[in-house]
């Protein structure tokens, strides 16, 4: 068959997550059929979706975070009440048995861990020899360590489920849909409890159903999901003229309805008024989710607050919306969603997504009327995408994103993760916290952001790390023919021949353009 | 209450996240002979130095007439300011070495010199797979001598599990005998020369990314100030004193490892390799404080334990065009310790003469390396030579342990 290394390198970085390493076959079956390997990851029934062992329910998530938050408020309780008549107790359990003798092992473990700042108590290693030698090792330093409360448990098994997904996945390209449109609709975990519990089954429940389904669907499933809600403060809005509002002497909160309209459909410029942000908040009062009392429905989910909505009809974007209830925001939510300005918002991050951040406006053009036509069939769009020309012929000048990077990595060196602490504390030096962006708008998808001095500077850090930990397992040169083949620069190919050792040919290899660029 | 992935964005606290790359690792057991009645009880060091060192620069044939001919602008002189430390008549030793000197001098030391290993192409990874794996071809890296060697010997306490296994257990002690393992934390940049090669790729391939990696690296040495931190993730010198004298007080404990390995990389000298001072100087300044810090650190102990220090291959006899040498064949190992038989230069001398130059550009290698370890092996361990020339090394019978090394 006809072998296409560049466009081999096309089909695994610029779409996927990266040729895997050992015996996949992943640079060969990319190479003799480029298109049909990206293809050929849409075709996969439900291969968008994540079931992890023992998944919970947002709903069921979030009451875990209501008991838990009860409890440790009644142990608090108990705590201050019981202080006045207790004494202090001496830690017994610190206490070290005697030492045998005077030049013992563990003191001069001790001793030089203790005496120089720069040596670490070689227990320490042992985490890192069992958890995968992905990232560094990290043990933040924390004085007493507890152990990890049901809200950490839950973010990290998420993490680790996705995480291992992007490792494992055949191309990757569905996956990269699915971090496409989590960052385009995304939430924080540093909101708050909740949102740290809800930060995967809002991905799950809300974003991989429809990553190859409607984008209206999608825009319907976000926007009701309590995790966004919660995000974006929709729970405390009540209509002014509402019961609640009228009982409690309180309002509208704009906060959810602006960011609809601005990041998640028609975008800055997209023809929209302040009178529309603020009758779309009118619209979506009463969108909120159940407490831990459960009055209105199962703790931790999605409802319909009657009582706080702001009632009659509204008018946003020049059209009336008459409807009661819940069904007033879903018609507008559907308008919206296959509006103009929408169509060309969502081409052109799509485009500056997977191909350049000036994409060709011939493909952004092209993208626009699939999805127009298509009435947001976000499968089609993917799916024109690959079929794009432009696609296949803008050279490949995207910086990986750190998340792409490490991820690219683990597949590459076939290091499915077992615990997620590597990959998450990689992505918080990398400055790109997993389901944590420092706003609503998401990471940054540009050059500027990911190829910063800084940057690049970590990037190498970690690159030397991973060479220094694993690179006895592989030979380099074998590595960069599952990369790149003979797509790599004869430079590159050089200059990891020419390193002085595996774990330095590994660490240059990994920050070689034909890695870093996609 | 916040879960720790959330909080750390703060630049200054990465380094605290980061493990260093240099690491030591050791036999898990003690021997059985440990402390048995004649008091003895035998250490053993390894230190790979990754990248091929230049033996003709750290121990220089300054009789041979050849010599500051071929390596030029960076030889070393027996005279004037910076002079190499002479051993005997004919051989002397880089100034950047006054520890090695001192134990040379009271016979705690020797030079193996003409000395390879069975490889005789150029490549380092396989260079190193040979050096490490103790097999006569490249290729085989599931186990290590040193680790086959453990094998052999009689098996006896654990040493405490303050210890754990290590993340960069080099090759030439990996295998299944258990092994532990220790590093320093912190400090996790990459190496100078690492950041330095990935520069000049960006420069020819990528300006963008050349551009954002030299800012990025001048950020980083402003971030350092003069704090003068070691960095153990590369060849720095100080890293090499860091780890040596965390390993030496491991192996100084009654019950801590009797039998150890290190790597230190960076010796990959193409360009601009200096001579009295310079790129080696520094990192022969490293190694020299390293032999140091174990002689110190081991106290007592000194007085039992061989030290050697063998790499994967040497360097042409000839420097280049950028006042550096490219990979070559015959090269140095050291020995230091209390228990070596010093004060000493172990060679069969070649000489330099074109026509006695491997394949007319390297010093020819008239000793084999395996000869000097299965010497050590058989003498500090009783390590019997049969096993040494099946198991330890393998198809290697007609390579006999060499005597005396060992006091």
């Amino acid at each position: 068959m006809a072998r296409d290394s560049q466009a081999a390198l096309v089909a695994l970085n610029r779409f996927g997550f990266g040729a895997r390493g050992g015996a996949s076959g992943d640079f060969t079956n990319a190479a003799s059929d480029p298109r049909g390997f990206v293809i050929a990851d849409l075709a996969r029934p439900n291969g968008a979706l994540l079931e992890m062992p023992g998944q919970l329910s947002t709903a069921e998530l979030g009451k875990q975070v209501f008991d838990y938050q009860f409890e440790v408020q009644q142990a608090r309780n108990a705590a201050k009440a019981a202080q006045s008549t207790m004494s202090e107790t001496a830690p017994a359990a610190d206490a070290k048995p005697a030492q045998r003798r005077n030049l013992s092992l563990s003191s001069a473990a001790k001793e030089i861990a203790g005496k120089d700042p720069a040596m670490q108590a070689p227990g320490q290693m042992a985490d890192t020899a069992n958890a995968g030698a992905m990232q560094p090792s990290a043990n933040p330093a924390k004085p007493a360590v507890e152990p990890p409360n049901i809200i950490q448990k839950t973010f990290r098994a998420e993490a680790l489920a996705r995480l291992q997904r992007g490792v494992v996945v055949d191309c990757g390209f569905a996956e990269r849909l699915v971090v496409f449109w989590s960052n385009h609709f995304c939430i924080s975990a540093n909101k708050g409890a909740l949102a740290r519990m809800w930060a995967g089954s809002f991905e799950r429940e809300a974003i991989r159903p429809h990553v190859l389904g409607r984008f209206a669907d999608m825009l319907k499933a976000v926007e009701q999901h309590p995790a966004m809600l919660f995000f974006l403060d929709n729970q405390q809005s009540l209509g002014p003229d509402s019961r609640a509002g009228i009982n409690r002497k309180r309002g509208l909160n704009e906060n959810l309805a602006r960011e609809i309209m601005e990041l998640h459909t028609l975008g800055v410029g997209g023809g929209y008024t302040q009178d529309d942000v603020t009758a779309l908040a009118r619209v979506i009062t009463g969108w909120t989710f159940a407490g831990r009392q459960g009055q209105l429905g199962a703790p931790g989910s999605f409802v319909f607050n009657a009582n706080a909505h702001q009632p009659g009809p509204q008018q946003v974007l020049g059209k009336t919306y008459s409807q009661n209830g819940v069904a007033q925001g879903e018609a507008v939510l559907a308008d919206i969603a296959r509006h103009p300005s929408t169509a060309k918002f969502i081409a052109t991050k799509f485009a500056r997504h997977f191909v350049a951040d000036d994409p060709p406006p011939a493909l952004v053009a092209k993208l626009q009327d699939v999805f127009t036509r298509t009435d947001g069939d976000l499968k089609a769009l993917a799916t024109a995408l690959v079929q794009s020309n432009e696609a296949w012929q803008t050279p490949l000048t995207k910086m990986r994103s750190p998340y792409e990077f490490l991820i690219a990595s683990g597949r590459l060196l076939a290091r499915n993760p077992e615990d997620p602490g590597r990959y998450l504390n990689g992505l918080n030096l990398l400055g790109q916290p997993l389901w944590t962006p420092a706003g609503p708008n998401g990471f940054p998808d540009s050059n500027a952001a990911w190829a910063a001095p800084e940057g690049i500077k970590l990037r190498l850090d970690i690159a030397a790390q991973l060479g220094a930990q694993l690179a006895d397992r592989f030979d380099p040169r074998e590595l960069l023919e599952l990369v790149a083949a003979d797509a790599a620069s004869a430079e590159t190919r050089r200059t990891v021949e020419r390193a002085e050792s595996r774990p330095q040919a590994l660490a240059l290899l990994l920050m070689s353009p034909e890695f870093q660029r996609r | 209450m916040d879960c720790s992935e959330s909080a750390m964005m703060q630049a200054t606290s990465r380094r605290a996240l980061l493990l260093g790359g240099a690491s030591f690792a050791a036999w898990a057991y003690l021997p059985k002979f440990a402390r048995a009645a004649d008091g003895r009880d035998p250490r053993f060091v390894v230190m790979i130095l990754r990248g091929a060192l230049d033996g003709l620069a750290t121990v220089a044939p300054l009789g041979d007439p050849d010599y500051a001919g071929l390596h030029g602008a960076i030889a070393l002189r027996g005279d004037g300011p910076n002079a190499a430390v002479m051993l005997d008549a004919f051989f002397g030793l880089h100034p950047a070495m006054p520890e090695f000197a001192r134990m040379y001098r009271a016979k705690q030391a020797a030079v193996v010199h003409a000395v390879a290993t069975s490889y005789r192409d150029r490549s380092h990874f396989d260079g190193q797979d040979v050096l490490e794996s103790g097999f006569p071809g490249p290729g085989r890296v599931q186990s290590g001598w040193l680790n086959r060697a453990l094998e052999a010997l009689p098996k006896g306490e654990r040493v405490t599990s303050a210890l754990a296994v290590g993340p960069t257990t080099p090759l030439v002690l990996r295998g299944t005998a258990p092994t532990v393992g220790w590093a320093p934390t912190a400090l996790p940049q990459a190496a100078d020369d690492t950041a330095m090669r990935l520069l000049e790729l960006y420069q020819h391939r990528d300006p963008v990314l050349a551009s954002a990696l030299t800012q990025g690296l001048q950020l980083e040495k402003q971030a350092q100030g003069d704090d003068m931190k070691p960095k153990p993730g590369g060849g720095g010198a100080a890293a090499m004193r860091l780890v040596a004298r965390g390993a030496a007080k491991l192996m100084a404990a009654d019950d801590g490892p009797r039998i150890g390995a290190l790597a230190f990389d960076g010796w990959d000298t193409h360009a601009n390799e200096g001579g009295p001072v310079g790129r080696l100087a520094q990192l022969l300044g490293g190694l020299d404080a390293a032999l140091a810090e174990f002689q110190n650190g081991l106290g007592a102990r000194w007085r039992d334990t061989v030290i050697v220090a063998a790499t994967e291959f040497g360097r042409t006899a000839r420097i280049n065009g950028t006042e550096g040498t490219d990979h070559g064949t015959g090269t140095i190992a050291l020995l230091a310790g209390g228990a070596v038989g010093g004060g000493r230069m172990i060679t069969d001398w070649p000489g330099l003469k074109p026509a006695n130059l491997y394949q007319a550009r390297d010093l020819a290698p008239t000793t084999d390396l395996r000869a000097v370890i299965k010497g050590v092996l058989h003498d500090q361990f009783g390590i019997a030579e049969r096993v040494l020339a099946e198991a330890v090394f393998p198809d290697s019978a007609p390579v006999k342990p060499m005597k005396g090394l060992v006091v």
